[in-house]
C-alpha cells in the first residue's frame, strides 16, 4: 500500500509526457490519453483514500529513493491529504469530461492540464517543506500557462500578471523555508516541528510570516488577490473552473498543513502575533472580498471574488484551530472546490448557449438554457449556506468551532458572511428566474465574438454532477467528520 | 557596528538584492523590466541560502576529507530553485512576446491605454 503512494505524483507526470509524446505522432489526441491517465489517477487515490478511512493505517508514508526519514523526502496520505487527493482527482477528471467540447483542444494544453494535477497532487502528499516549494511551482507554472492558452490577448496579460505576483508569493515561501532551515537543519515537516520548538523564536516566527504572507498571495487573501480576478476572468472557462476548483484549495491546504503539521497549535498559541495574521487576513478577505464581489458587472469576476471570501471562511476556521472548525475547513474546500468549479462551469455553458457573460444579460435565464439556470440556481444557493447542501455543512462547522472557541466577533463575522454572499447570488437568482429576457439578441455585442452554440453532453453531464455532489456531500458531511476525528487529533497534539 | 555588519555582509547583499527586486517589479513601467526584477529579486534569496551554508575553513562532504564539513543540501536546493527560475523567466518571456505581438507595446501604461480601448 505504501508503495501506492509516489503514484499520485508519477501518473499524471506520465500522462502529461505520453500526451505531448502522442500529440507529436498526431494531433488532437490528447484528451483521450489525458482522460485514461485522469481515470488511473482517480483510481489511485480512491485506494489510498480508502485505506486511511478504512481499516488500514491512519498515516500511510513513503520515502523516495530508499533514504531514512529525516533525510529523504517523505510523502505521506493521512485523512486530510487523502481527501484533497481524491477531491483534485475528481474534479481534474469531471473538468476533463467538460474540456472535450469546450476546448481548448491542443496536445500541449493536455499535457500541461495533467502536469498541473501532478504538481497539486504533489503539494498534497508531500511531507517536506522545500519539495512543496518545488510543487507549489510546478502548480504556479502549469496554471500560468494553462490562463494564457485563451484564444485573445487579454489572457496573456492576466497570466502575465498571475505570473509576476505568483512567483513573488513562491519566493517568500521559499525564504520562509530558508528562515526555518537555518533555525533548526532540516526540511521534513515532522523533524521542523519536533525541533522548531527549540529554534531562535526570531528564526521561527519570521519563517511564519514569510510561509504564510507567501501562501496568501497562492490562495489569493485580500488585499493580496489582486491577480485572481483577472487570471479568472481572463482564462478560458474550462481553465477558470479548473483553477478556481483547485489550485487555491491546494494551496489553502499547504496553508493548514504547515501552520498544525510544521508550526504546530502551540507556536500560535505562544504567539499572538501568528493567530492574529491568521484572522486578520480572514476578516478583511471576508468582507472585502463579498463587497468586491457584489460590485461586479462581469459573471466570471463575481465568482473569483467570491472566492476571495470564500478562502476568508477557511482560513477562518485555520486560525480558529480546533477539531470542528478544521472539520469545516476541510468539508468547505471539498465543497467550495465542487460549488465554484461547477459555476464557472454552468457559467461556461451559459456564454457557449446564449452569449450571456454580464449580470444583466443573465435575465430570463430561466426560459434560454433552464438546464444552466437550475443548476447555477442549486450551486449558489449551496454557495450562500442553505441546508441540506455542503455549503452549509462547511459553514456550519466552522461557526460551531469558532463557537466552542469562545471567538463571538469571528462567529459574527461568519454569520455575516452568509448574508454577504447572498447579496451578490440573490441578485442573479433573482435575474434568471424572476425577469423578462432582454429583447436584444446576443449577436449584437462588441465583445460577442463567439457565435451562440450547442453545448455536448459532457458539458451538461459535469455541470449536473457537480451540482449533485454540492447537495449529495452535504449529506455526506457528518460521517466525513467522525472519519476525520483520528486525523485531526493525530494534526492537533 | 561596522564589524558586525562587515561579518553580515552576504546577508546585507542578499536584502539589498531582495529590496532592489521587488522595486523593479513595481516601479518599472516596462515588463521586460519587470521580469528582471523578478530575476534580481529571487538572486536575493539564492544569496541568502547560500550565504547560510558557508563553513569558515569548510571541506566538501566526503568520508576522506577533513571536518569541518559543509553540508551539501542548501546548494542543492538552491540549484533546483535556479532551475525553477529559469523555467518562470522562459514562460514569462514568452508570454511577453505574445503580447507585443498582440498590443505592439511593452510599456505598461501604454499597454492599459490600448486595452481599454479596445
Amino acid at each position: 500500500m505504501t508503495d501506492l503512494v509516489p503514484f499520485v505524483v508519477a501518473v499524471p507526470i506520465f500522462g502529461s509526457v505520453l500526451a505531448f509524446a502522442a500529440g507529436i505522432a498526431r494531433p488532437k489526441t490528447g484528451w483521450p490519453v489525458a482522460a485514461v491517465a485522469s481515470l488511473a489517477q482517480v483510481a489511485v487515490a480512491g485506494v489510498l483514500a480508502a485505506a486511511t478511512f478504512g481499516a488500514g493505517p491512519a498515516r500511510i508514508a513513503y520515502v523516495v529513493g530508499g533514504f531514512e526519514t529525516p533525510f529523504g523526502i517523505e510523502l505521506v496520505v493521512d485523512g486530510l491529504s487523502a481527501t484533497v487527493l481524491v477531491l483534485v482527482a475528481v474534479v481534474s477528471l469531471g473538468v476533463l469530461a467538460y474540456a472535450r467540447r469546450a476546448g481548448p483542444r491542443s496536445n500541449a494544453f493536455y499535457a500541461i492540464y495533467m502536469l498541473l494535477v501532478a504538481g497539486l497532487s504533489g503539494m498534497t502528499v508531500t511531507a517536506d517543506l522545500f519539495n512543496m516549494y518545488v510543487f507549489l511551482e510546478i502548480t504556479g507554472l502549469t496554471a500560468y500557462a494553462l490562463v494564457a492558452a485563451g484564444e485573445d490577448s487579454r489572457s496573456t496579460v492576466a497570466a502575465l500578471k498571475y505570473l509576476l505576483v505568483g512567483t513573488f508569493g513562491a519566493s517568500l515561501f521559499l525564504l520562509g523555508i530558508g528562515y526555518a532551515y537555518v533555525g533548526t537543519g532540516t526540511l521534513n515537516m515532522a523533524d521542523l516541528a519536533a525541533k522548531l520548538a527549540d529554534a531562535d523564536p526570531v528564526l521561527a516566527q519570521a519563517a511564519f510570516a514569510l510561509i504564510v504572507v507567501g501562501l496568501f498571495i497562492k490562495v489569493a487573501v485580500f488585499p493580496l488577490h489582486t491577480w485572481q480576478p483577472d487570471a479568472y476572468a481572463g482564462a478560458p472557462d474550462t481553465v477558470s473552473a479548473l483553477i478556481s476548483a483547485l489550485v487555491s484549495t491546494v494551496a489553502a491546504y499547504a496553508l493548514l498543513r504547515v501552520v498544525y503539521t510544521v508550526f504546530g497549535a502551540g507556536f500560535l498559541d505562544s504567539t499572538p502575533v501568528a493567530r492574529a495574521i491568521l484572522i486578520g487576513g480572514a476578516v478583511v478577505s471576508i468582507v472585502a472580498g463579498s463587497l468586491l464581489a457584489v460590485s461586479q458587472s462581469e459573471i466570471k469576476r463575481v465568482l473569483a471574488y467570491s472566492s476571495v471570501s470564500q478562502f476568508g471562511l477557511i482560513l477562518a476556521a485555520i486560525a480558529i484551530g480546533n477539531d470542528t472548525a478544521l472539520t469545516g475547513a476541510a468539508i468547505h474546500l471539498v465543497g467550495h472546490a465542487v460549488m465554484k468549479g461547477g459555476l464557472f462551469l454552468t457559467a461556461g455553458v451559459v456564454a457557449t448557449e446564449t452569449g450571456a457573460r454580464t449580470i444583466d444579460e443573465f435575465d430570463g435565464l430561466a426560459d434560454r438554457s433552464p438546464v444552466a439556470a437550475g443548476a447555477f440556481g442549486v450551486l449558489a444557493v449551496s454557495m450562500v449556506g442553505v441546508p441540506p447542501t455542503v455549503g452549509f455543512a462547511g459553514k456550519w462547522y466552522i461557526a460551531i468551532g469558532a463557537a466552542e472557541a469562545g471567538s463571538w466577533a469571528l462567529l459574527a463575522v461568519i454569520v455575516a458572511s452568509t448574508l454577504l454572499t447572498l447579496a451578490y447570488f440573490l441578485r442573479l437568482v433573482e435575474r434568471m428566474f424572476f425577469r423578462a429576457p432582454a429583447t436584444v439578441p446576443a449577436d449584437g455585442r462588441s465583445d460577442g465574438a463567439e457565435t451562440p452554440a450547442s453545448s455536448s453532453t459532457g458539458m451538461y453531464a459535469t455541470v449536473v454532477g457537480a451540482t449533485v455532489c454540492a447537495v449529495a456531500l452535504g449529506f455526506g458531511a457528518f460521517v466525513y467528520s467522525t472519519q476525520m476525528q483520528a486525523t485531526l487529533t493525530q494534526l492537533l497534539s | 557596528m561596522m564589524e558586525a555588519l562587515a561579518a553580515k555582509d552576504y546577508y546585507i547583499a542578499s536584502f539589498l538584492l531582495i529590496g532592489i527586486g521587488t522595486y523593479v517589479m513595481i516601479a518599472a513601467g516596462n515588463l521586460v523590466k519587470k521580469v528582471i526584477g523578478m530575476n534580481i529579486f529571487q538572486t536575493g534569496i539564492f544569496l541568502f541560502f547560500i550565504a547560510s551554508a558557508y563553513v569558515e575553513g569548510g571541506t566538501p562532504p566526503l568520508l576522506t576529507s577533513e571536518t569541518p564539513h559543509v553540508s551539501p543540501v542548501p546548494h542543492v536546493l538552491i540549484l533546483t530553485a535556479i532551475v525553477v527560475g529559469v523555467a518562470l523567466t522562459a514562460v514569462a518571456l514568452g508570454m511577453i512576446v505574445r503580447i507585443y505581438d498582440d498590443y505592439g507595446t511593452l510599456d505598461e501604461r501604454t499597454l492599459k491605454e490600448v486595452r481599454s480601448s479596445d
